[in-house]
């Protein structure tokens, strides 16, 4: 399946809509390798040149802070695998941001991996993850 | 009964005396018994700056007795590493010899017979006597206190943290950071600290808003010391809202936070500290990641997970300190630190015999204060004991064992959970209980004992999660405390597996029969973080099962079976 990057971007608004609007008629979400490959434009992105900063543990499943960082990067992909349908949303940064980092707030269903994808300065294209636990909690010492 | 000479070659025992290889020599240095008094509490002869750490001592004020682990399983990078040694190894690591004061005080062996030799540990103004003994020979030491502190007795349950707050203050502390004083509700942690005379610590205290640092507890406090700037970074425990409830302090967010940790090093440093303290409720797992991760730190003093150790475990140019719980132990560390840099150390980790340390009568006097409006329930016998009745290890304990009994038989259900925290003292055999016993194993804002049912599927669930947050091997994952105690059910735990394939063989014990995923149990509890709650609170539930009994006898658990390790 090719996406166009228009596509990807709809995917994302998406999938933020499905989180506040019960769905109504299932649509079948790209897989996490479909969403990535639609916004790399099938190319394979190496490790690295992005960070993400979350939590190791989710205070609150409903509403987790993600922060990504992508210095030089046009634009930054953000992904949960876990969720029913992978893409989260992607920023875009124009040549005057001051920086190319951005934060919001995720739900997560379970334990799962945030991912981020950015498509750095010279083109291509990098990628990090992060694991992100969803736990019912433990007992304090 | 030991004499102040035993007591003394005790604490000669802690001071492992340690160079550049980071290791000391007990076992020579008791055999000389070269150490004197002099050496214990006079002035140092290493060094020109020194740190005095206590931590959860879980308003323990006056002595008690505190068994230490008899299991203790470390998983992933840390299996076998202290503090995951117990017993007889424990003793063969440190070289101390079994019977000893010291091999009493750091170890559940033969712990009944020897806490009979050498009394009670603990109390907070034989802490006040060594305290002021130390800073008799290094006047401007830093007394740091690691949390933990205004929670876990009838008196500061009743007093929401006053009594332990007054008590704290005349030891003059210079810095603190928090971990279940968060329970006593965000308003009164906000009121108690706007009249401390020191600073609250936590570099990891964001407000859960703007998730952005949180202004009433800064991130660390400088000190000059030996010509030399300190800077003592505050570490409050990461897993606030997952371990303990959040509604009670829903401002705030708290995590790890490995980069900001990284930042106010790199902060302090630039600031020109020539010697970085984090001060920490992380968890010794944690805070040994995080020392061979966070580049700049000298010195961790360690909490939460209760541990003592009587040697810094060394991590890099990084030293851990683990100074026990319930007042057990007082840390000292004189530490060398010339031309920017720590250049050396010498610690001693002092056991706090309360037959052998005078009290300080000016604490001993707060003490008795805080305590007399109480004095009738605290002192009023409920029942007997026949066993030793002690709380720590990963899967049970005879206190929770008698927990999880009572929970049972008082609320009438099948099966009944007990949390797994590390704080409460022991109970030797034969010792009447009474209610400031009970409350000093029960003792918490939200004590309130829940009746419920769950499905198999769903018991299932708990186990395998509270499972993984004390056996995944990252310890960034892990919450710090033991595994969830059950009562009238069995099961087998794999530590070894991942997370959802650890819990098999799940048993109800009232009829041998496998526990069926679809079939709900009624299961009573207590200590739930959710909001809402309703029940009697524990303490009341317990009394009454003991009182019913008078004589309790109760033995170790034989329904968890432990493999992969």
């Amino acid at each position: 399946m090719q996406l166009t990057r228009r596509d990807a971007l709809m995917m994302g608004a998406g999938a933020v809509a499905a989180t506040l609007i019960p769905a109504g008629a299932p649509r079948a979400a790209p897989t996490l390798d479909e969403a990535i490959a639609a916004f790399t434009g099938g190319a394979t992105p190496g490790e690295g040149g992005v960070t993400i900063t979350a939590p190791e543990i989710a205070e609150n499943g409903n509403t987790v802070p993600i922060e990504v960082d992508a210095p030089g990067a046009s634009s930054i992909m953000l992904l949960a695998d876990g969720n029913p349908n992978p893409a989260v949303c992607t920023f875009h940064f124009g040549p005057l941001a001051g920086a190319q980092m951005a934060a919001t707030r995720i739900r997560l269903a379970r334990t799962q991996n945030v991912l981020a994808v950015a498509r750095l300065a010279d083109g291509s294209y990098g990628i990090a993850r992060r694991e992100v636990k969803v736990t019912i909690g433990g007992c304090g010492g | 009964m030991i004499s102040r000479r035993h007591f003394l070659q005790a604490g000669a025992a802690a001071s492992a005396i340690l160079g550049a290889s980071g290791t000391g020599n007990w076992a020579r240095l008791l055999a000389q018994q070269a150490l004197t008094q002099d050496q214990l509490l006079a002035a140092p002869a290493f060094g020109n700056l020194t740190l005095i750490h206590i931590t959860d001592l879980h308003a323990q004020l006056v002595p008690i007795y505190f068994r230490e682990p008899e299991v203790n399983i470390g998983v992933g990078e840390m299996a076998g590493l202290p503090p995951h040694v117990t017993g007889e190894a424990f003793l063969k690591l440190y070289g101390i010899a079994p019977g000893s004061p010291m091999a009493h005080a750091l170890t559940h062996v033969d712990f009944a017979a020897l806490a009979r030799t050498y009394g009670r540990m603990g109390g907070l103004d034989r802490i006040a006597t060594i305290v002021r003994a130390i800073r008799a020979d290094r006047p401007d030491a830093l007394l740091l206190d690691g949390g933990d502190t205004w929670h876990g007795s009838y008196t500061c349950l009743h007093t929401r943290g006053q009594d332990v707050v007054d008590a704290m203050n005349l030891l003059r502390p210079d810095a603190m950071t928090l971990h279940w004083e968060f329970t006593l509700g965000s308003e009164r942690v906000r009121e108690i600290i706007g009249g401390l005379p020191f600073p609250v610590l936590g570099a990891n205290i964001f407000d859960a808003e703007w998730n952005e640092p949180a202004e009433e507890f800064p991130p660390y406090a400088l000190f000059e010391r030996a010509g030399t700037l300190v800077a003592v970074i505050g570490q409050a425990f990461p897993y606030m809202p997952i371990a303990n409830p959040g509604w009670m302090f829903p401002e705030y967010s708290f995590g790890i936070r490995e980069e900001r940790m990284q930042e106010v090093v790199d902060e302090v440093r630039d600031r020109g500290a020539g010697l970085v303290v984090l001060l920490s409720h992380n968890g010794f797992d944690v805070d040994r990641k995080m020392a061979g991760r966070v580049r700049g730190i000298d010195v961790i003093l360690t909490g939460h997970t209760h541990d003592a150790l009587p040697e810094p475990v060394q991590v890099g140019q990084t030293i851990l300190i683990a100074s026990g719980s319930n007042g057990k132990f007082v840390s000292r560390l004189d530490l060398d630190v010339r031309d920017g840099r720590m250049q050396g150390f010498r610690h001693r980790l002092i056991p706090v015999f309360s037959d052998v340390i005078d009290p300080d009568p000016e604490m001993a006097a707060a003490v008795a204060a805080g305590r007399a409006p109480f004095a009738a329930q605290l002192g009023e016998v409920i029942g007997r004991t026949e066993g030793l009745l002690y709380r720590r290890g990963n899967f049970a304990g005879t206190w929770d064992e008698l927990i999880c009994t009572a929970l049972m038989e008082e609320r009438d259900a099948e099966i009944s959970l007990s949390p797994g925290v590390r704080w409460g003292p022991s109970l030797l055999p034969g010792q009447e209980i009474t209610r400031e016993d009970l409350f000093n194993v029960t003792a918490m804002t939200y004590g309130q004992a829940y009746r419920t049912e769950m499905t198999g599927e769903f018991l299932k669930v708990v186990l395998e999660d509270v499972a993984d947050n004390i056996f995944n091997p990252d310890p960034y994952y892990q919450q710090g405390g033991d595994m969830v105690r059950v009562g009238g059910l069995g099961f087998t735990i794999d530590i070894a597996r991942p997370v959802g394939q650890r819990i098999s063989d799940m048993t109800l014990l009232r009829s041998g029969e496998p526990i069926d995923p679809a079939r709900s149990y009624v299961v009573a509890g207590w200590a739930s973080v959710n909001q809402g709650t309703e029940g009697p609170q524990i303490w009341d539930v317990v009394e009454a099962w003991i009182r019913r009994r008078g004589t309790v006898s109760i033995a170790p658990s034989r329904s968890v079976r432990v493999i992969g390790h």
